[in-house]
C-alpha cells in the first residue's frame, strides 16, 4: 500500500536566494493535494523538490528530507533519474516533443526505460492514451506530431507521456493555466479519475479549481507553508488570518 | 530640420485645438517616418538590384563560353586555354570532394564542441572557449593556408600519409606517392576553417532549444546524455543540419587556403593524395591569364557555377537555421 510522501524541515534556495523555509508537509496516498498561494511565494520550487527536479537549475540547492514508500529521495545513494520515473510531472505550459509523433511522445519515456517491444509499446502508450482521456481524439493520429494537437489535448499528451511510464505519484504545475475552461474541465475530470490509481500534487492558482478536485489544500505564503489541512476546512474555516486574507481575495 | 519645425508648427496654429508643439511634433515624426522607410527600402532594394545586376553580368560575359559547350561543360573534363577547349567537371569534383571530406572531419568535432559547450561544460570554462572559436572563425584564409603549407603539409607527407598508405594502402582512397599538398591535405585544412563555424552556429542552436523541453526529458527519467539525445538534439535537428551546411557553404567557396593547399592540377582521382583543383581555385589563378573572350567566359562559367551552388546551399541553411529560432509550429514538415 502506498503511503504519499511525507516531506520534513524543507529548505530550497535559489543561489543566495532562501526560497522555501522548513516546509512540513504529509501528502495523502491515492488522493489529490492542492499547494496555493499567491505568486511567487514557492509554489513551483515545492513541487519540484519532490522528484529533484529543484536541483536541475544552475546553482539551486535543497535540504530537509522528503519520504517517498518510506525512503528518502534526498539521502546520498539515491538517483535522481529513479526518483524522477517513480515520480512523474506535468508542467504549467504543454511541453510534448514537437519533433516526435503522438506516439513517440507517449512512448518516450519507455523507450528511455529500456522498453523495445513493439508490443508492449503499443500497449502502454494505448492504455496511457486512455488514461488520460486522449484516446478517442488521437486514435486516428498516432503517427502524426504531438505539435499538431490542440493546447487541452497537447496537455494530455504530456499527462499521458507522464503516465505511461505508471509512476506512483504525479506532480502537476497549474497544469490548466494555459487552457480554456472546457479543456480545463476535461482534465479536472482526469485528475479525480487518475487519483484513484495515484498520489496527486497539483499547484493551481485558482482557488475554485482547489476547492473541486483537492481532498488536502496547502497555502504557501513568501515560502513558507501557513496552512495545511482538508480542503473544506481551509477553504470554509481557515485557522491563520493570512490564509483567510487570501482566499477571501484580500490579497494576493 | 528647422523648415520642417515651422511649417509643422504653422499647421498647428492654423487648428487651434491642437497644441502648437504636439501638431510639430506629429508632422516631424511622420516625416522622420516616412524618410526612415524610404531610404531603408532604397537600401534594401539596392541590395537585390545590385545581387541581380552581377548575375546578369556574369551570365552576358560566361556567355561565348555557355553557347560554345552547353552542357559538356560540367561533365567533360578536358581543360585546355591553348586549345580553346574547356571542361570544368575536374573543378566540380574537387570542390565537391574537399569540402565533402572537410564535412566528414568537421561535424562530429564541430558537434561535439557545441553539445560540450552548451549542455555539459562548467558555466566558467563556456565563455571564453566560445569567444576562443568565435576567434579562430575570424582568421584570415591565407594565414590558414600558410600554416598548411609549413606545417600541415609536411607533416602529412613524412607521417601521415606514409602510415595510411601501409595501414589502408588497400584502399584506392590511399593511394600514390605522398606529396602533401592534395586532396586530404585541402579537406583537413577546410575542415579546420569550418569547424569554429559549425560548432559557434550549433551552440546558438542548441542554445535556442527552450528549458521547457530539457525539462521534459529529465522529468521522464532521462539521465543528462538521453535528455541532450532525446529533447535537445532532435528539437534542434534541423537547426544543426543548417549549421552543417553553412559550414558546407564556407567549404564550398573558400578560395586562398584550398589553393595554396590542394595542389592545383585539374585531374579526377579518388585517391585523396593525389593533388586536384576546386572552381574557387581555378578562377583565383587564371583569371588574370584568360587573354579571350572564351577564356574569361569559361572562368566566369565556373564563377556562376560555384555562385549558384553556395547561394542554394547557404539559403537552405538559413531556412533551417531560422526554423529552429521559431519554435515547434514550423518543425511539423
Ligand atoms: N530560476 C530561478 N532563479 C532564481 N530565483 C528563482 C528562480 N525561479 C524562481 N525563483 C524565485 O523563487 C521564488 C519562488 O518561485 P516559484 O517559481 O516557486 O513561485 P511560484 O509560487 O510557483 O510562482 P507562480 O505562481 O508565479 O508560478 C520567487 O521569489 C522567484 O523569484
Ligand atoms: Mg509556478
Amino acid at each position: 500500500m502506498a503511503d504519499g510522501i511525507t516531506v520534513t524541515k524543507l529548505n530550497a534556495w535559489f543561489g543566495p536566494s532562501h526560497v522555501l523555509h522548513d516546509i512540513d508537509l504529509a501528502v495523502a496516498p491515492r488522493a489529490v493535494t492542492a499547494i496555493i498561494g499567491p505568486s511567487g511565494c514557492g509554489k513551483s520550487t515545492f513541487i519540484r523538490c519532490l522528484n529533484r527536479m529543484h536541483e536541475v537549475v544552475p546553482g539551486a540547492r535543497v535540504v530537509g528530507t522528503v519520504l517517498q514508500e518510506g525512503q528518502d529521495i534526498y539521502s546520498p545513494g539515491v538517483d535522481p533519474v529513479e526518483v524522477r520515473r517513480r515520480i512523474g510531472m506535468v508542467f504549467q505550459k504543454p511541453n510534448p516533443f514537437p519533433t516526435m509523433t503522438v506516439f513517440d511522445n507517449v512512448a518516450a519515456g519507455l523507450r528511455l526505460g529500456g522498453v523495445r517491444d513493439r508490443g508492449v509499446l503499443n500497449e502502454r502508450v494505448e492504455r496511457a492514451l486512455h488514461a488520460a482521456a486522449l484516446w478517442e481524439e488521437v486514435k486516428d493520429r498516432l503517427g502524426k506530431p504531438g505539435a499538431g494537437l490542440s493546447g487541452g489535448q497537447q496537455q494530455r499528451l504530456c499527462i499521458a507521456r507522464a503516465l505511461a511510464v505508471e509512476p506512483e505519484v504525479l506532480l502537476m504545475d497549474e497544469p490548466c493555466s494555459a487552457l480554456d475552461p472546457i479543456a480545463t474541465a476535461r482534465i479536472e475530470e482526469l485528475i479525480l479519475e487518475l487519483k484513484r490509481d495515484l498520489t496527486i500534487v497539483i499547484v493551481t492558482h485558482n482557488m475554485q479549481q482547489a476547492a473541486r478536485v483537492a481532498d488536502a489544500t496547502g497555502f504557501f505564503l513568501l515560502g513558507e507553508l501557513v496552512e495545511f489541512g482538508p480542503t473544506s476546512q481551509l477553504f470554509t474555516k481557515p485557522v491563520d488570518k493570512r490564509t483567510e486574507d487570501y482566499i477571501t481575495g484580500r490579497f494576493g | 530640420m528647422a523648415v520642417v519645425f515651422g511649417r509643422a508648427g504653422g499647421a498647428g496654429t492654423a487648428t487651434p485645438t491642437i497644441p502648437p508643439l504636439v501638431g510639430a511634433r506629429r508632422a516631424r515624426r511622420r516625416f522622420g517616418d516616412r524618410g526612415f522607410r524610404e531610404i531603408t527600402r532604397a537600401a534594401g532594394l539596392s541590395l537585390v538590384v545590385m545581387v541581380a545586376g552581377m548575375a546578369a553580368v556574369m551570365v552576358h560575359a560566361a556567355w561565348p563560353s555557355l553557347r560554345r559547350f552547353g552542357w559538356a561543360f560540367i561533365t567533360t573534363s578536358n581543360w585546355d586555354p591553348v586549345a580553346e577547349q574547356f571542361g570544368a567537371l575536374p573543378f566540380i569534383f574537387g570542390t565537391l570532394v574537399s569540402s565533402l571530406l572537410a564535412l566528414l572531419l568537421a561535424v562530429p568535432l564541430g558537434l561535439g564542441a557545441a553539445i560540450y559547450l552548451s549542455e555539459l561544460a562548467p558555466r566558467a570554462v563556456r565563455p571564453p572557449v566560445t569567444f576562443l572559436i568565435e576567434l579562430l572563425a575570424a582568421i584570415p584564409s591565407v594565414v590558414y593556408g600558410l600554416w598548411g603549407i609549413f606545417v600541415l603539409a609536411p607533416w602529412l607527407r613524412t607521417w601521415v600519409q606514409p602510415a595510411l598508405g601501409h595501414t589502408l594502402g588497400f584502399l584506392p582512397l590511399f593511394q600514390g606517392p605522398p606529396y602533401g599538398v592534395g586532396m586530404l591535405a585541402a579537406g583537413l585544412i577546410l575542415a579546420i576553417m569550418i569547424v569554429p563555424f559549425i560548432t559557434a552556429v550549433s551552440r546558438e542552436v542548441l542554445l535556442a532549444v527552450p528549458r521547457t523541453q530539457r525539462e521534459a526529458a529529465l522529468a521522464l527519467g532521462a539521465t543528462g546524455w538521453e535528455t541532450t539525445r532525446v529533447a535537445v538534439l532532435r528539437y534542434g535537428r534541423s537547426g544543426l543540419i543548417g549549421a552543417i551546411l553553412l559550414g558546407l557553404g564556407r567549404a564550398l567557396g573558400e578560395t586562398m587556403a584550398v589553393t595554396m593547399l590542394i595542389g592545383n592540377r585539374p585531374e579526377i582521382s579518388f585517391s585523396l593524395f593525389v593533388p586536384g583543383y576546386t572552381m574557387a581555385s581555378v578562377i583565383a589563378n587564371e583569371f588574370t591569364e584568360a587573354t579571350s573572350d572564351l577564356y574569361l567566359g569559361a572562368l566566369i562559367e565556373v564563377g556562376l557555377l560555384l555562385l549558384v551552388l553556395t547561394l542554394a546551399v547557404n539559403g537552405m541553411a538559413r531556412l533551417l537555421v531560422w526554423s529552429v529560432g521559431r519554435g515547434p509550429t514550423v518543425v511539423r514538415e
